[in-house]
């Protein structure tokens, strides 16, 4: 007994310590070195489709429709954005240029800023679980995608709920964002679903039920700067599009920055110290313009029966 | 999912170094070969997560091969100004296809470039 309280007093400060250690690490992120050309997983003949950096010659794109196919105005040249408004981040946002494969659409190959593209320094920091877990899940896309009909992703086996922080790290598009005193609510378009953010002062649960989208509590850090705080997620989703796993002790933060009125940057950064050694940002400072107010949102649905449909006439036939 | 690029009025089917990415990946497809042929529409189906365009080739010797090719879904391609819509073909349509084929060899693909009855080419571009 006197041998195991000696030890747990070394051990409890050691703990302490390493979990104050851990907490200071600065988080991992990738914007620290500038590649040029196409990134390993675009690069071979095999690999040629993977990116959008080479254009059509000839081809232009047409004025944006939205869902309605309504043309969207384009933004006014050379006029300087109004300042950003005081607590308010409410809007449409959609994304705003193209990632590093030419994608307007952010997160094809995982994670916004840790694709899965063959970059090592792009690679979350893994614990060994975290490392088993990652090679467990089958993904479509990135350096261990195999053909969609022996994928194990739940999102594009069973039409799963993406769930939180997916939503945000899957295909980001375009969001719309409600704001009451009491909430902030995201309406996301894959799935037609919505996640509503806290904003009026409670804590975090402190052991709750997880759900597919967790739960949330924001605050404003300063005038034009909101601090979500997430938990309680669904261990069974994936972060990302390449398989990256979490697991139920996830924290997420996200940080919604408006920049001016027509401007905003979103940087999520995951924090699960039973999968990865230290947090690691997802996305970081990803520009978002502004919408007009009569932007009607995509409706993307993943439907059973469709794909169903898809499995049995394209997936199927050609892994045989 | 991938977009549409309309250009209305070009008719040539250009260089094949042009971007394609689906919402399931390419891992089933070869991707160093890019197979054009014409055919004949027979069903256009608008769907989530793809849209599939089946239409039969038909050789010289009269054999009719019956191909499927999945394109993106309609909700993907509003900023490029492409609408998927259930007007854009129909059956009995004539159009050129240049696909990515399975790698298995059935005829199942996923489309690049399209060529539509009027002579519009849609690309294929974004995931």
């Amino acid at each position: 007994m006197q041998n195991f309280l000696a030890r747990a007093m070394i051990m409890v400060p050691v703990l302490m310590l390493s979990s104050f250690a851990r907490a200071q690490a600065p988080p991992q992120s990738s914007g620290t070195k500038e590649h040029k050309g196409l990134p390993p997983i675009c690069q071979g003949e095999a690999n040629r489709f993977n990116c959008a950096s080479a254009k059509v010659e000839g081809t232009k794109d047409e004025p944006a429709v939205d869902s309605w196919g309504r043309p969207v105005a384009p933004p006014a040249q050379g006029q300087k954005s109004a300042p950003a408004p005081r607590h308010d981040i409410s809007g449409t946002w959609q994304v705003d240029g193209a990632d590093e494969f030419g994608f307007r659409i952010i997160g094809v190959f995982g994670a916004g800023s840790m694709p899965s593209d063959g970059y090592p320094e792009h690679e979350p920091p893994y614990t060994k679980e975290g490392l088993e877990a990652y090679h467990r899940n089958k993904p479509v896309f990135g350096m261990t995608a195999v053909p969609a009909a022996q994928t194990n992703d739940p999102l594009d086996k069973f039409c799963d709920p993406p769930g939180f922080p997916r939503d945000d790290l899957h295909r980001l598009d375009s969001v719309e964002l409600l704001q009451t005193p009491q909430q902030v609510v995201v309406l996301y378009p894959r799935d037609k679903h919505w996640r509503v953010i806290w904003a009026d002062g409670r804590e975090l649960p402190k052991d709750p039920d997880p759900t597919w989208d967790g739960y949330s509590i924001g605050k404003w850090v300063d005038d034009t700067t909101f601090v979500v705080q997430t938990n309680g997620t669904d261990e069974r989703t994936w972060l990302d599009n390449a398989g990256r796993p979490h697991s139920d002790a996830l924290r997420v933060e996200e940080r919604f920055h408006r920049v001016d009125h027509d401007h905003m940057q979103l940087t999520v950064t995951l924090d699960d110290p039973k999968m990865y050694t230290k947090p690691w940002v997802a996305l970081d400072k990803q520009a978002l313009k502004l919408m007009p107010p009569d932007f009607s949102l995509n409706e993307t649905r993943c439907s059973p029966s469709e794909l169903a449909n898809y499995d049995s006439l394209v997936s199927s036939p050609i892994v045989k | 999912m991938k977009s549409f690029v309309f250009v209305v009025t070009s008719f040539v089917l250009l260089a094949a170094s042009a971007p394609l990415l689906a919402h399931h990946g390419n891992a089933a497809y070869d991707a160093a070969k890019e197979v054009t042929v014409m055919g004949v529409v027979t069903e256009w189906i608008v769907a989530n997560p793809h849209s599939l365009l089946k239409f039969d080739v038909t050789d010289d010797k009269g054999n009719v091969v019956h191909w499927i090719v999945e394109s993106g879904a309609a909700s993907v391609n509003q900023a490029r100004g492409v609408r998927l819509t259930k007007n854009l073909l129909k059956p009995g349509d004539k159009v050129t296809v240049t696909m990515m084929v399975a790698k298995n060899g059935q005829p199942v693909g996923r489309i690049h470039q399209l060529v539509l009855p009027d002579g519009r080419l849609m690309v294929n571009d974004l995931p």
